[in-house]
């Protein structure tokens, strides 16, 4: 039925929104750590809107960093978001203002959403919709508590906050990985961004890895589409 | 502290911006379609590979790769969202509450 597959994506979408909100927390009360005030926390969730990003900058600034290279390393974290949105602009066909708005709501988990009902696009689009609404709430609401209860918990980590996010990217990918060549994409990725790490600063990991990853996809012809998940 | 933050939120959301104002006749090629569908894929990839293996620049084996282990096997046992998510958190918390692993 329509309306039962609309509230399962729904259903997706809060879920998913609970879990980065969760999270949230633990961003939160480390920027406060870091030597924010709530407000700043607050105002990086409402405008930055890019958890990687964010994560990035408070570690910058935690470790003493300039000014320069804490915007440096959070703008080079998020630059997988224009990618991001090179995929999901043919998928969304925003135009005038509401194209601003889909930039704002183009984040990991919303084009991970999308990018589950690849072929159906209707589905595709309320689910970067719904996700990215439910996160922008829950991940603020997620960083004013975080921010505000710094003091009460000593080590937001201590509750295993950290292993929620790429709990949760899992997630988002596990539903595309049902060929071989995808499952290359996805491990080639992952090995090749971690092997990197030590070599490359904040951010190029990522891009380099993908890259790669999408390099072997071409070579080995993934197709998106064997599979709507 | 303040302008640290404006100027890096405005970043961010330019790099947004950049994907939706090119124009999509020069995307419209079979493979850059190709490229496009797997971008997401490869990133989110990348992204477990790097929160679950690095702590900082240096790779290692530390609560959360148990927590992300322990994700996966929900993910086969086809358990939603959530429970996936707090699976992980709660096995990394255990695992560091005992302190079997940092």
């Amino acid at each position: 039925m329509v309306t039962e597959h609309r509230r399962a994506i729904l259903g997706d979408a809060v879920a998913l929104g609970l879990g980065t909100g969760v999270y949230a927390i633990s961003f939160g009360a480390l920027a406060v750590a870091a030597g924010l005030s709530a407000w700043q926390a607050q105002a990086l969730s409402l405008l930055m809107f890019t958890g990687a990003s964010q994560f990035a900058l408070i570690a910058v600034v935690a470790s003493g960093g300039s000014a320069v290279v804490a915007i440096a390393t959070s703008t080079l974290v998020g630059t997988r978001n224009a990618f991001y949105a090179v995929a999901m602009a043919p998928v969304l066909g925003a135009r005038g203002p509401r194209r601003l708005l889909a930039a704002q709501a183009t984040i990991d988990e919303s084009t991970g959403m999308a990018a589950r009902y690849e072929g159906d696009r209707d589905s595709a689009r309320l689910a970067f919709w719904a996700t990215a609404g439910s996160i922008y709430v829950l991940w603020n609401l997620g960083t004013l508590i975080g921010a505000l209860g710094a003091g009460l918990v000593e080590d937001p980590n201590a509750f295993g906050l950290d292993a929620a996010a790429p709990a949760a990217f899992l997630a988002l990918v596990w539903p595309r990985l049902t060929s071989w060549p995808m499952r290359a994409v996805a491990l080639v990725s992952l090995a090749l961004a971690v092997i990197l790490s030590p070599f490359l600063g904040a951010g190029l990991p990522v891009l380099v890895a993908g890259a790669g990853g999408i390099v072997v996809g071409l070579a080995l012809g993934a197709r998106a589409r064997e599979s709507s998940g | 502290m303040w302008p640290t933050i404006l100027i890096a939120s405005g970043a961010a959301y330019a790099l947004k911006l950049i994907g939706y104002v090119v124009p999509q006749r020069w995307l419209d090629t079979p493979m850059s379609r190709r490229i496009t569908a797997l971008i997401p894929v490869a990133l989110l990839s990348a992204l477990i590979g790097i929160w679950t293996f690095v702590d900082g620049q240096a790779i290692g084996i530390d609560a959360r790769v148990p927590g992300v282990i322990a994700a996966l096997i929900a993910l086969i046992l086809r358990a939603p969202f959530l429970i996936v998510i707090i699976t992980a958190a709660a096995v990394t918390g255990v695992v560091r509450a005992l302190g079997w692993l940092p």
